[in-house]
């Protein structure tokens, strides 16, 4: 889907946080006056479940409730998923392939067959230094927000805190925040 | 009036609502896609955003028993619900309308088992669209945030004092996150006044009065024939709650809404989010420069049988989409309402079929509704063929 | 229809002449049933042996026992029904049950 709006199908297993990185992305996007839409999609509700979830963000009312078949991006939160879910699945060759792993992006684009460009980001490595736990989420958003520009690492990081802040405290929220900036400057691509 | 713009999830729209609305009593039981409502919900009576009395009740047939006894007492009274926790509450439900309380429940539209079935369709609600409830249906998390503020105010006028349920589709709406423009706490206390305590509270000590007796054939009918009436002046409050919430929000409300539906030679009469996807598809096959349109259904009960034949009239072809199956009847409940309405129109009508889709969430693709629009050529053409046809079941 | 009812509802109303909801206004109506017309025995209280206990007057299940100022004054014959439970549970056996005589 070109245009107005742009698409980005997330690929993770259940627990690994893919939906609330989806739906922060999308509530960071509202700051620039976005209109914006976050589904999750669910197979089987357990822990490490593969699901998916979209972000759509657009300058314009978003009508559509499916979803996303053709994406610009693809982000897979999960390197294992690459084995047994056709991740780029409706990605151009002008699409974006975002993947958590310490492998190089020639070897994960033969891997996959991916057309599009490739990045590749070690977040879970980079969440286990800076968080204490594999969760890579945090640090895959600001991969993210590097790659498209699509909201402000500021903002991003603030949004984080405000949703998280409550629920993990200050310091594991500051950790995250510390996780998101790394990633924001060393995703690869 | 200056909205805020935000991004809820369908769940947090109806929360935010509720928020702002602060009734009086929810009292209810979790029942998934609902329970995000009610999470939410919980959060702010936790910490002290709300002044309502929080009853956690034992199952939803208990939850709507409270909320019956709350309403009767002359409390503004919510809750919210989906599937088998609305079937769960069925005889309550029905009593709520006939003791002419004006409950608001959000019902986040859920398949009823069996199979058990997490994911949306309508059957739960059109199951009980003859309970005596007003039924409002939300295409997206600022609909459903929009209905929720009004049905107060349209459940408490004096001459309708009928409940309201607000849907919205389970996990496609419901957990979705989408902007709303969110008005501000003190404008909606505005707008749906304080709540005068519905016909005849039982906290007015002075007028003491017994509540929900028995009748006899002597005067069962007479109550029922009162709440048909009821739902008649509904459909001349409605139209002015609409027109007052637009002048705080500048958006104007209609019980359908047609979408490039005025110069259509075929369209769709849609509810809920897929209306949203079938508007997408509208505008691509538009490009293409054919003539079709939807009809979103907001309102479904009352059904303004006058007003959406003036709008599908000169429509050559019409596919009304059921999100339910009324099972052994002719094709789904919101066709047969839409088909009946043509009944008496004799000099121009659309030929009508009908499609199920969508049961236990199976997804309406973009493609789904392409097809519909080009089966409805051939409709358009004189070839009616199957009259209620399926989308996307093996 | 009970010929002890009284008026108001004696004549059927119109749906536009009711309230709505089922209400009944008159709250406590059930006083104008007179619930002892049909009963086949009914209860004789021995006023000497009678100690004003009140035990009768706790189970009776219509509120038939009359009571002021802590003593027994009576039975409420309208609504007594005769189902004997005064008789049944009084500690001293002061209360007898007899049959109706036709009338």
């Amino acid at each position: 889907m070109s245009g107005e709006v742009f698409e980005i199908r997330w690929h993770g297993r259940g627990g690994q946080g893919a939906k609330t990185a989806s739906e922060l992305l999308v509530k960071a996007a509202i700051e620039k006056g976005k209109y914006i839409q976050s589904l999750p999609e669910f197979g089987a509700e357990r822990q490490g479940a593969p699901m998916q979830a979209y972000s759509r963000i657009s300058s314009t009312p978003i009508l559509i409730h499916t979803a996303i078949t053709h994406p610009d991006m693809v982000v897979v939160v999960d390197e294992t998923l690459l084995k047994s879910i056709p991740v780029c699945e409706g990605l151009s060759d002008k699409g974006l392939l975002l993947v958590n792993s310490n492998r190089s992006n020639e070897t994960i684009k033969k891997d996959t067959g991916c057309k599009g460009h490739v990045f590749t980001i070690d977040a879970t490595q980079i969440a286990i230094d800076e968080i204490g736990k594999p969760i890579p989420n945090a640090p895959m958003l600001g991969a993210v927000a590097r790659i498209t520009k699509l909201v402000e690492l500021d903002v991003l990081k603030e949004r984080f805190k405000e949703e998280f802040i409550a629920k993990v405290g200050e310091q594991i929220a500051n950790n995250n925040l510390k996780a998101i900036e790394r990633a924001y400057k060393e995703v690869k691509g | 009036m200056k909205r805020k713009a935000v991004a809820l999830s369908g769940a947090g729209a109806s929360a935010e609502a509720m928020k702002q609305i602060n009734p009086d009593v929810v009292a209810a039981y979790p029942i998934t896609p609902q329970t995000l409502i009610m999470d939410t919900f919980c959060e702010f009576v936790a910490d002290g955003d709300v002044d309502t009395e929080m009853i956690l009740a034992e199952s939803e047939h208990s939850a709507m028993s409270a909320c019956v006894g709350s309403s009767a007492a002359g409390a503004r009274t919510m809750t919210a619900t989906a599937a088998n926790g609305l079937a769960l509450m069925w005889e309550i439900v029905y009593i709520a309308a006939s003791d002419r309380l004006p409950i608001v429940m959000n019902v986040v539209n859920r398949a009823l088992s069996g199979p058990i079935n997490i994911h949306c369709d309508h059957s739960d609600s059109m199951g009980c669209r003859d309970a005596g409830w007003i039924q409002l249906f939300s295409e997206n998390a600022q609909e459903a945030y929009d209905n929720t503020i009004m049905a107060v105010k349209i459940a408490e006028n004096k001459n309708v004092l009928l409940p309201v349920m607000v849907c919205q589709d389970g996990f496609i709406t419901s957990h979705a996150v989408e902007r709303a423009d969110i008005l501000d706490k003190k404008t909606v206390q505005k707008f749906i006044v304080p709540f005068n305590g519905g016909h005849h509270p039982l906290l007015n000590i002075d007028k003491p009065v017994t509540s929900g007796p028995l009748d006899f054939f002597d005067y069962y009918f007479e109550h029922k024939r009162q709440q048909i009436e009821a739902m008649e002046n509904a459909k001349a409050v409605i139209p002015q709650v609409f027109k007052e919430y637009s002048k705080l929000t500048g958006e104007n409300y209609d019980f359908f809404e047609g979408y490039r539906l005025e110069d259509a030679d075929v369209a769709i009469v849609v509810l809920n989010s897929s209306a949203g996807t079938a508007k997408y598809v509208v505008n691509e096959l538009r490009e293409q420069g054919r003539n079709v349109g939807v009809l979103k259904i907001r309102v479904f009960r009352p059904f303004m049988q006058n007003k959406i034949v003036d709008m599908l009239k000169h429509v050559k072809a019409l596919a009304v989409l059921d999100r339910s199956a009324s099972f052994g009847g002719f094709g789904g409940p919101v066709f047969n309402e839409v088909r009946s309405s043509f009944h008496e129109v004799y000099d121009q009508k659309p030929a009508i079929i009908n499609y199920i889709y969508g049961l236990g969430g199976r997804e309406l693709s973009v493609e789904m509704i392409k097809q519909v629009f080009n089966e409805l050529e051939s409709v358009k053409e004189g070839k009616l063929g199957e009259r209620v046809r399926y989308l996307g079941v093996r | 229809m009970n010929k002890n009812i009284k008026d108001p509802y004696q004549k059927l109303k119109g749906w536009k002449d009711i309230p709505i909801g089922g209400i009944i206004e008159d709250a406590g109506n059930t006083r104008y049933y007179n619930t002892g017309d049909w009963r086949t025995f009914f209860p004789v209280r021995d006023t000497k042996k009678c100690t004003n206990c009140l035990i009768c007057w706790i189970y009776c299940p219509e509120g038939c026992i009359k009571v002021k100022n802590g003593k027994l004054t009576g039975i409420d014959m309208d609504k007594c029904k005769g189902c004997g439970i005064c008789a049944e549970v009084c500690p001293v056996k002061c209360i007898q049950m007899k049959k109706e005589e036709a009338k």
